[in-house]
């Protein structure tokens, strides 16, 4: 499904985030990336998610060459990724609903079949009964919760998070751990960046690992 | 693959015009703009037209005056007639005997008093002629032909002024265009730097989109529909602006041209000028966003 050949990533300015990483991702497993903050995880994820091009080597996404795709049919590719950031990415201008609808209106769904599968999504991560309020208002958990519905609503094959239980205290993190799992026993493929590398091996899923920009 | 597109184009001119709604106020002022800016070569476009249908009513009026030598003989008179019978070019033309020119000047020019102190008619024999063709070079020609005449002394145009109030139409048309054009410029640059603000305060918004897989066509389509919105609102406000100037101009127009004993109006132009107004403020409101909105996009896409 995702094949790393050789790939690098070198920065304006000359940072090598990433040198020669291969690996290879088959539909429906479940990988974490590990390894200190600055080794690359992000960048990563960015490649994986076609929201960054490699400088060096291959990145084939269901047999797309992401390099060799011209810029207007990067979209495309990126609609087959649920994408949970670091940091959210949430819209603050708008309720639970809304942020939850913005995937689904890219695509051009609308009207009732659009709100049965928002609610669906807002159901799966127990959000439902905040569907009208502002994200604001929220805690960190549900932020992070609301941002997992947003990126499963339009049922993408692949779901890519980074760092989902970075600010998150423990409770909270093993409960967006199992929803992550939750996804994954339905066939979902789920490419999670962390660095609580304890909780990933005990998933049970494949842990690669990352030091300065080279996997382990 | 219709439907979608369908559903897509409702989505964002919705989007659109809820957030136009929301700020209906900054969208009025922004309309005012518009239209006070539109209004103007518009309004100096009716002028240059109402002059131009003026001066074509009065078209057909310029006159050749032709004088004969007093003492022309009536075999020459004769000879002229025959002339001006086979002439090609001439409406008409009516001899004037100079006995018939005396007692009209006596009775109707209010200069019976001067004209009494005349001892004889001081008057010679002359046509007048309605030349065929109405423009002022073809008139003027053959006015200059006919001085070369023999048997006729002065050979008078009456209609210079018709051929200055041709050359100011003309530059009035000039000034419509240099006029349309400095204005539209203006209007590409107001609506693109709304838009850009608007997308300014959309940046996340935009960011996101593109991180989830939205295309540029997407992200641009909501801009784009504001863009042909503010240029639609833009020009009605401005034919709403014209109809009412013409409206105030014609109401003294009507009192000055009873003067005159003249029903000279002001005349808005047809439904054809007012679609081109309309239509002409969407294209650039379009083009004023798309430009905006494609310098400010490039800078946000990740890749």
């Amino acid at each position: 499904m995702i094949k790393f050949d050789q790939v690098g990533k070198l920065y304006p300015g000359g940072f090598e985030a990433l040198k020669k990483v291969s690996f290879e991702i088959a539909k429906g497993e479940l990988v974490f990336i590990t390894g200190h903050s600055g080794a690359g995880k992000s960048t990563l994820l960015k490649l994986v998610a076609a929201l960054e091009r490699p400088t060096a080597g291959t990145v084939l996404i269901g047999n797309q060459n992401v390099s060799k795709l011209r810029p207007a049919a990067i979209p495309y590719l990126r609609c087959k990724f649920g994408m949970v950031f670091q940091d959210h990415k949430l819209l603050y201008d708008r309720n639970v609903y809304d942020n939850v609808a913005l995937p689904l209106s890219i695509n051009g769904i609308v009207g009732q079949e659009a709100g049965k599968r928002i609610r669906a999504a807002l159901d799966k991560v127990g959000l439902l009964p905040k569907e009208k309020a502002m994200p604001v208002t929220l805690s960190g958990g549900e932020q992070q919760r609301l941002a997992i519905a947003r990126a499963v609503v339009s049922r993408p094959a692949i779901l890519v998070a980074d760092e989902p239980t970075g600010n998150l205290d423990e409770t909270y993190a093993a409960e967006i751990m199992s929803l992550f799992l939750a996804f994954h026993q339905v066939g979902v493929t789920i490419f999670i960046a962390t660095h609580d590398t304890q909780a990933a091996t005990a998933s049970g899923g494949r842990v690669l690992h990352l030091d300065h920009g080279v996997l382990q | 693959m219709i439907a979608l597109w369908f559903s897509q184009h409702r989505q964002a001119l919705n989007q659109v015009v809820s957030r136009l709604w929301r700020n209906r106020l900054a969208t009025l002022m922004m309309l005012g703009v518009m239209g006070t800016a539109l209004s103007l070569p518009a309004l100096l476009y009716v002028m240059v037209d109402n002059l131009n249908r003026f001066a074509g009513g009065i078209q057909s009026e310029p006159q050749i005056s032709l004088f004969l030598a007093l003492d022309a003989k009536p075999d020459a008179i004769k000879a002229l007639d025959e002339r001006l019978h086979q002439q090609p070019g001439i409406r008409s033309y009516r001899f004037v005997p100079r006995d018939e020119a005396w007692q009209n000047l006596r009775q109707n020019s209010g200069l019976g008093d001067i004209t009494g102190g005349l001892e004889q008619n001081p008057l010679p024999d002359a046509y007048v002629i309605l030349p065929a063709s109405g423009t002022p070079e073809a008139v003027e020609q053959m006015q200059r032909e006919m001085q070369q005449w023999p048997g006729v002394a002065h050979a008078q145009l009456d209609a210079a002024w018709v051929k200055r109030l041709y050359s100011l139409v003309e530059l009035g048309k000039k000034a419509v265009a240099v006029l349309a054009g400095l204005l539209g410029f203006a209007l590409l640059a107001i609506i693109g730097n709304t838009i850009r603000l608007q997308i300014l305060t959309q940046r996340d918004e935009i960011e996101v989109s593109a991180l989830i897989g939205a295309t540029g066509r997407f992200i641009r389509r909501p801009f784009l529909y504001a863009g042909g919105l503010y240029g639609f609102g833009g020009g009605l406000a401005a034919w709403l602006l014209l109809w009412g100037v013409v409206g105030l101009f014609n109401l003294s127009i009507a009192d000055l041209a009873r003067l005159y004993a003249s029903d000279f109006r002001l005349q808005l132009p047809g439904w054809q000028a007012a679609l081109l107004l309309v239509g002409g403020a969407v294209g650039l409101g379009w083009l004023g966003a798309w430009w905006s909105a494609s310098r400010a996009l490039s800078g946000i896409d990740p890749l």
